[in-house]
């Protein structure tokens, strides 16, 4: 079935006109009315306009174009700005806002030649862990509907897994991209800082935030990955490095590769989750790879590290929804005082809120030094460790998660419990590095994903890695029940 | 270290957050609860340590030429706003 193609077959499909890009723009919207109830990955649906553009497609390529994307459909996450479209990022705050440019990753993507399907679902401003604070309700885990996708790019991930789109985009500050592919069974990529650029992109966490995709495989999220990677004039973090090309190396063997096994990650890790990554292990190590453990002494001081950075970066973020120039307004103000307060008051959700006011107190007189700036100096140590492995090693390895997927509702009332869902990925976000997850077995039913990260700009041997993982073992291509 | 509801209070201030009657006492727990978390930083030994804002080295500020690179959108910028007349955005009276 079409829905089950990686893209690299649906684009040779297209090429030869076996299929049409609406025919596939078709497939994939009856999947999501069919499907997509059941899992509510969507906050907008674009499928008028998919239709258009998917008829644009179909007229390049009927002039002989070429384009490893040209024609193939598509989700954004809704914290990308979408010229024309609905923008929520998944809060009340903006369920009125219609974007009135396209984000750079947007604008790239379409230019390559995608359709988008639609927005898909969030936790609030990419607060999350679980996709459970978003204004539009949570969003299901394909695998079991009683359980989180992960979050904050539930949607994204939720709706690749269910084959709902071939890929999608996402964000990633601790974790919203890699955690959710993990407890969704997908590849998740998430870029070296600065790599894609942030234009249009909703703000969370200016030094940590970056722009990703969700895909089936390494290979497609390199395909995805070069057309949305390169230098952005428009934002002022955005880097001026040349783009290599992503999928060049996907079929170099790993003979030498050296792998470090972070010690940190197997100390007091779940024995069946441990089981799985030595699996993967003896795979890199059956395919040439060598492997040496590393130790990153200071990593555990990365989850409160990044729950002071982050709600700081939030608080001064979030300032602009002031109900004055866009975004909720709450009825008749008595005065301004009264209308920032209450429109930001009703606006923004309980998360939201708890990290406005945590970023808030942090940079308040008198606890800035305490907590701010020791952040600051947490977050160097934990970037010179990383720093240290990679003179030793080209690549660590670890599990993306503690846990597979939990049940809805399960650690809402312990935003601390919540937190400790990103043990894992905080790290690569602080130290601006790349990581990627790949599937790499089952927990109870539910799929577990296993972790790479790399050194800054060497998305190409993480991707190399993870391709080559991929070629040895399926999981990636296990689908859930239902969606197959 | 736990935080009165004055504390959440002045806070909530500080971010012109209104918070319910209902809300506070949820967020007195859980904004105690996060402090006490991240109070684990205390420990960590960051002597000599230079703090830092930004994850890749040699970055800086771009600058550009002062060059006219936009053009006027406001009218397509201001149907988003909740309150425009005469191109302007409409707040309750500031000065008396």
């Amino acid at each position: 079935m079409l829905h089950n193609l990686f893209i690299g077959e649906l684009a040779e499909r297209l090429a030869k006109r076996q299929v049409s890009s609406v025919e596939l723009t078709r497939h994939f919207l009856s999947r999501i009315e069919r499907l997509n109830p059941a899992l509510n990955a969507f906050i907008t649906l674009t499928a008028e306009r998919a239709l258009q553009d998917a008829a644009a497609a179909d007229a390049r390529l009927g002039k002989g174009e070429k384009g490893p994307l040209l024609g193939i459909p598509l989700i954004h996450k809704d914290i990308f700005c979408t010229d024309g479209v609905k923008t929520s990022c998944g809060s009340r705050m903006l369920d009125n806002f219609v974007s009135p440019y396209d984000a750079t990753v947007v604008a790239r993507l379409k230019s390559a030649g995608t359709v988008m399907l639609g927005k898909s679902n969030m936790d609030e401003f990419a607060m999350g862990s679980s996709n459970e604070t978003s204004y539009y309700g949570p969003v299901k885990n394909p695998w079991d509907i009683s359980k989180v996708p992960g979050g904050s790019s539930g949607g994204s991930a939720a709706a690749t897994a269910a084959r709902l789109a071939p890929v999608a985009t996402g964000t990633d500050t601790g974790g919203s991209i890699r955690q959710p592919a993990a407890l969704t069974g997908v590849t998740g990529l998430k870029p070296t800082y600065g790599r894609v650029s942030r234009f249009g992109m909703i703000a969370f966490a200016s030094s940590l935030d970056q722009a990703g995709v969700f895909a089936r495989s390494a290979g497609d999220a390199a395909a995805v990955l070069q057309a949305m990677a390169g230098f952005d004039p428009r934002d002022s973090t955005s880097v001026d490095v040349p783009v290599p090309d992503y999928s060049k190396d996907l079929g170099k063997p790993l003979k030498g590769l050296k792998i470090g096994l972070l010690r940190e990650f197997f100390d007091g890790l779940e024995p069946r989750n441990a089981a799985l990554i030595e699996d993967a292990l003896s795979i890199y190590t059956g395919l040439g790879a060598e492997t040496r453990e590393v130790s990153l002494p200071h990593l555990p001081l990365s989850v409160p590290t990044y729950y002071v950075v982050a709600p700081a970066e939030c608080s001064s973020n979030l300032s602009r929804f002031d109900g004055v120039r866009f975004g909720h307004r709450c009825e008749d103000p008595k005065d301004l005082l009264d209308l920032y307060k209450r429109s930001r008051g009703e606006g923004f959700g309980a998360e939201v809120k708890r990290r406005i006011m945590t970023g808030t107190y942090v940079l308040s007189a008198g606890y800035f030094d305490a907590y701010y700036l020791k952040a600051q100096k947490a977050r160097r140590m934990i970037t010179d460790d990383f720093r240290a492995a990679f003179e030793k090693v080209d690549l660590v390895i670890g599990p993306t998660t503690p846990t597979p997927a939990f049940d809805i509702g399960a650690k809402m009332n312990d935003p601390v419990l919540m937190y400790l869902n990103d043990i894992y990925t905080i790290g690569a976000n602080l130290a601006g590095l790349p990581g990627v997850s790949v599937p790499c077995g089952f927990v109870e039913g539910l799929p577990m994903g296993l972790q790479l990260i790399g050194p800054h700009f060497a998305e190409v041997k993480l991707l190399n890695a993870a391709h080559q993982y991929q070629q040895a073992t399926d999981w990636h291509r296990h689908a859930p029940r239902g969606y197959e | 270290m736990s935080l009165t509801r004055q504390d959440v209070e002045k806070i909530a201030h500080l971010a012109r957050l209104s918070i319910t009657e209902q809300e506070m006492p949820v967020y007195v727990t859980s904004l105690s609860s996060i402090v006490n978390f991240v109070d684990e930083l205390s420990r960590a030994d960051t002597g000599g340590v230079q703090p830092m804002a930004h994850p890749l080295d040699g970055q800086h500020q771009r600058l550009r030429a002062d060059e006219v690179s936009e053009s006027d959108h406001h009218e397509k910028y201001q149907r988003n706003a909740p309150a425009v007349a005469a191109g302007l955005y409409v707040v309750p009276r500031v000065i008396e």
